[in-house]
C-alpha cells in the first residue's frame, strides 16, 4: 500500500469509523464497502468532512455478480456437437457471493486530489434497492437512472426514476447477466401495416464467449524463470 | 381572456444542431425554455455488455467507437485499466507515443467541436477552416494505424507498431493535378515525425486565424457571452470535468493533477475560465489547442532522439513478432491462442481515467480472473454534461439551446455507449 492510500485509509477510518470495510487493490486504489442502511449518512460525511471533501461523484455503475467466477466452458467431457461444446447453458446461474447486485460509486476530491470507490450491496433479489444519492451529488441523477434501466436497481427517493438508454416500452434489464446478448425482440418495418413492429428474435444465440481460462500453467512462476526458449508457447 | 399554456416542442433526433441523435423535449413559454428533457439512448449499442463476452484485446476497437471524435483517448483509458490490473507499464517510447497521439486527438476533437459549434451559431467559414487542419491529423492517424478514425492503435503494454518512416503521398489523378499533388506532398517527403513537426509549426498560425474570426467577433460574443452560465460549486455538484469544469474557473486537469504516462515531464499550462459561460469555455478550448501543440512538439523532439521498444516484451500480453511466427511453429500456435483466447487478467477491480478532450473519460473494470472482463463501465464525460442541459438552458431562448449543446461538446457515441 502506498503512503497516499494509507493516509486516505486512515482518514476514512477516522471519519466513518468501523462502518466501512476497506480493500486496497494492486494499483493502490481504495474500495470502501458501505452497509446499505448507512449509505446516505456516509456519503454525506465523505462530501462534507474537511479531511475528505469528495466534491465530485464521477461515476455510478451497477454490477451484477450473478456469474462471478463461473466459467462457461467446462471441457471435461467432449460433446462433439460443434463449436459451443463445453458451454452448458442449462446449468443455470449460481450466485457466488451473498448478494447479487451492487452499486459502485467513484468519488473524486478536488481539494485533496484523490479518489475512493464505494460499493454498496443492494437489498432484495428481485427488486434490488438502495438509497438515491441525488440529494448529495446532483450528478447522481442520470447515473442512477442508467443503473435502474440496465440493471433494474431501484433508487429510493430518486426524483425521476425513468428508463434512460433503452427503447420506449422496453421490457427487461439488458445488462443483467441472465439477459441474453442477442436480446428478446427485434424491430423491423412492416410494409403492410406501414409501421415499425416488434417480433421475437429470429437469430439463434451463438456462444460467442471465448474459452475461459482461469488457471493457465504456462505462465506459472516456475516456468517463467526457466531459460528463454523453454517456456515459449 | 384566452387561456395561455406552455408549448411542448420536439427538438431532434434529426435536427442537425442536435449533434447526432439527441431528442430534446422542450417545454416553452413563448420562446423561453421552461424545461428541457433530453431523451437519449438512440445510439445505445451495449458496448459494455458486448465487451463482457470477448477477450480483452478485442474490445479495444469498440473504444474508438464510443467518442468517435477522440478515438485514441478512449483506447487509452481502456488499456490503462487493463495495465493496472496486470501490473505492467509500457516502455517509455510507447508512453511518449501515447501522449503525442492523445494530444493529436485533443486537437482533432477541438477542431471538430469548433467547426461544428461555429456552424451551429452561424459561422460557416469555421467549419471549412477546421476541417482543413483535421485532414492533416487524420493523415497522421492513417499513417500510424491504417485507418483515419477508428485506429485501434493502443495495446495493453504499449502500442501496436512503431511510427512509420515514410508518409503516404498523394498521386495525381483525373481529379487532382500534378501541381496540386506536389503541393500536398511537400510536407510528406519525410517520416511521420517530420510531418507532425511541420504541422506543429503551421498550426499556431491557424489558431490565430480562427481567433481573428471569432474571439472579438460581435455576433459570436452575442451568441456566447453569458449563455449557459455554471458556477464553480454547481459545476462540481453536476460532475463536470474537462473544459466544462475549467471554464467555470476550477483549475483541474488530470494531466497535471494525476499525471499518467509521461505528462509529468511535459511543459504546458492549463487554461482556466472565469465566468463559466459559453464564451469562456470557447476560450479555454482554443487555448488547449495551443497547449496541445506545445506538448506534441516536446514529444516529437524526444521521439526523434530516443528509439526503442514500443511494447512490453512479456509475451503473455502481446502477440509474437510476425518474423518469428513465420519460421517457428510454437510462435504460430502462440499467435493463434493469443488472438482467440487472449490472456487472463488477475481478479480485481480498477478505475482508470484519462483527461479526454471532453473531460474525464474513465473505465471501471472488474475482472474475475478470466480472459474477458466481468464488467466494464465507461464513464463518459458528455453523459454528466448532458444531464445538466436542462439546468443550463432554463430561462434561455430556443436559439441558445443550440449554443449550449455546442459548448457541451456532445457526442452520442460515448453518451449512449
Amino acid at each position: 500500500m502506498s503512503a497516499a492510500s494509507e493516509t486516505l485509509a486512515k482518514e476514512l477510518r477516522l471519519v466513518c469509523g468501523e462502518r466501512l470495510a476497506l480493500h486496497v487493490n494492486v494499483a493502490g486504489e481504495i474500495t470502501a464497502e458501505v452497509p446499505t442502511a448507512e449509505l446516505l449518512a456516509i456519503a454525506q460525511q465523505l462530501r462534507d468532512a474537511p479531511e475528505l471533501k469528495f466534491e465530485l461523484l464521477v461515476d455510478v455503475a451497477g454490477v451484477d455478480y450473478l456469474d462471478y467466477g463461473r466459467s462457461e466452458w467446462r471441457t471435461e467431457q467432449a460433446s462433439g456437437s460443434g463449436f459451443s461444446r463445453g458451454v452448458d447453458e442449462a446449468a443455470g446461474h449460481t450466485l457466488r457471493g451473498e448478494r447479487r447486485y451492487a452499486v459502485v460509486y467513484q468519488l473524486l476530491s478536488l481539494t485533496h486530489n484523490r479518489r475512493v470507490r464505494l460499493r454498496v450491496w443492494c437489498e432484495g433479489e428481485e427488486d434490488p434497492a438502495v438509497d438515491s444519492l441525488t440529494g448529495i451529488w446532483a450528478s447522481a441523477n442520470w447515473f442512477e437512472r442508467e443503473a435502474f434501466d440496465l440493471f433494474g436497481i431501484l433508487f429510493r427517493n430518486h426524483p425521476d426514476l425513468r428508463r434512460l438508454l433503452t427503447d420506449y416500452g422496453f421490457i427487461g434489464h439488458p445488462f443483467r447477466k441472465d439477459f441474453p446478448l442477442i436480446g428478446n425482440v427485434e424491430v423491423r418495418y412492416d410494409a403492410e401495416l406501414k409501421r415499425v413492429i416488434y417480433e421475437p428474435v429470429t437469430i439463434e444465440a451463438r456462444i460467442l464467449v471465448p474459452r475461459v481460462i482461469r488457471h493457465d500453467n504456462r505462465y506459472e512462476e516456475a516456468l517463467k524463470s526457466a531459460p528463454a526458449g523453454a517456456a515459449r508457447g | 381572456m384566452a387561456e395561455l399554456r406552455n408549448l411542448t416542442m420536439n427538438f431532434g433526433p434529426q435536427h442537425p444542431a442536435a449533434h447526432g441523435v439527441l431528442r430534446l423535449v422542450l417545454e416553452m413559454d413563448g420562446e423561453v425554455i421552461q424545461k428541457a428533457d433530453p431523451h437519449i439512448g438512440l445510439l445505445h449499442r451495449g458496448t459494455e455488455k458486448l465487451a463482457e463476452s470477448k477477450p480483452f484485446n478485442q474490445s479495444i476497437g469498440y473504444m474508438d467507437r464510443l467518442d468517435y471524435v477522440s478515438m485514441m483517448c478512449n483506447e487509452h483509458a481502456y488499456v490503462l485499466a487493463i495495465e493496472n490490473l496486470l501490473g505492467i507499464r509500457p516502455p517509455e517510447r510507447a508512453q511518449y507515443i501515447r501522449v503525442m497521439f492523445d494530444e493529436i486527438t485533443r486537437i482533432l476533437n477541438h477542431l471538430m467541436w469548433l467547426g461544428a459549434h461555429g456552424l451551429d451559431i452561424g459561422a460557416m467559414t469555421m467549419f471549412l477552416f477546421c476541417f482543413r487542419e483535421r485532414e492533416d491529423l487524420m493523415d497522421c492517424y492513417e499513417a500510424v494505424s491504417g485507418t483515419r478514425m477508428h485506429a485501434t492503435y493502443y495495446r495493453p503494454g504499449g502500442v501496436h507498431r512503431d511510427l512509420p518512416d515514410a508518409m503516404p503521398r498523394y498521386q495525381a489523378s483525373r481529379w487532382r493535378s500534378q501541381a496540386d499533388a506536389d503541393r500536398l506532398n511537400a510536407a510528406r517527403a519525410g517520416s511521420l515525425l517530420d510531418f507532425i513537426e511541420d504541422f506543429t509549426r503551421r498550426f499556431p498560425a491557424c489558431v490565430d486565424e480562427y481567433e481573428t474570426l471569432l474571439t472579438d467577433n460581435r455576433i459570436w460574443k452575442q451568441r456566447t457571452v453569458n449563455i449557459g452560465v455554471v458556477g464553480p460549486e454547481r459545476a462540481m455538484q453536476l460532475g463536470f470535468t474537462g473544459p466544462m469544469l475549467r471554464g467555470s474557473g476550477i483549475e483541474w486537469d488530470l494531466r497535471k493533477k494525476q499525471p499518467y504516462e509521461v505528462y509529468a515531464a511535459m511543459d504546458f499550462d492549463i487554461p482556466v475560465g472565469r465566468s463559466g459561460d459559453c464564451y469562456d469555455r470557447y476560450l479555454v478550448r482554443v487555448e488547449e489547442m495551443r497547449q496541445s501543440n506545445r506538448i506534441i512538439r516536446q514529444c516529437v523532439a524526444w521521439l526523434r532522439a530516443n528509439p526503442g521498444p514500443i511494447i512490453v516484451e512479456d509475451r503473455k500480453v502481446r502477440a509474437p513478432r510476425r518474423e518469428e511466427m513465420k519460421g517457428d511453429m510454437e510462435s504460430l500456435i502462440h499467435h493463434f491462442k493469443f488472438m482467440t483466447e487472449g490472456y487472463c487478467v488477475p481478479e480485481g477491480e480498477t478505475y482508470a481515467a484519462v483527461e479526454a478532450p471532453k473531460g474525464e473519460f474513465g473505465i471501471y473494470l472488474v475482472s474475475d480472473g478470466a480472459n474477458k472482463p466481468y464488467r466494464l463501465k465507461c464513464r463518459a464525460p458528455g453523459f454528466a454534461h448532458l444531464a445538466a442541459l436542462s439546468e443550463m438552458v432554463e430561462g434561455h431562448m430556443l436559439a441558445d439551446v443550440v449554443a449550449v449543446i455546442g459548448t457541451q461538446d456532445i457526442v452520442f457515441g460515448e453518451i449512449d455507449r
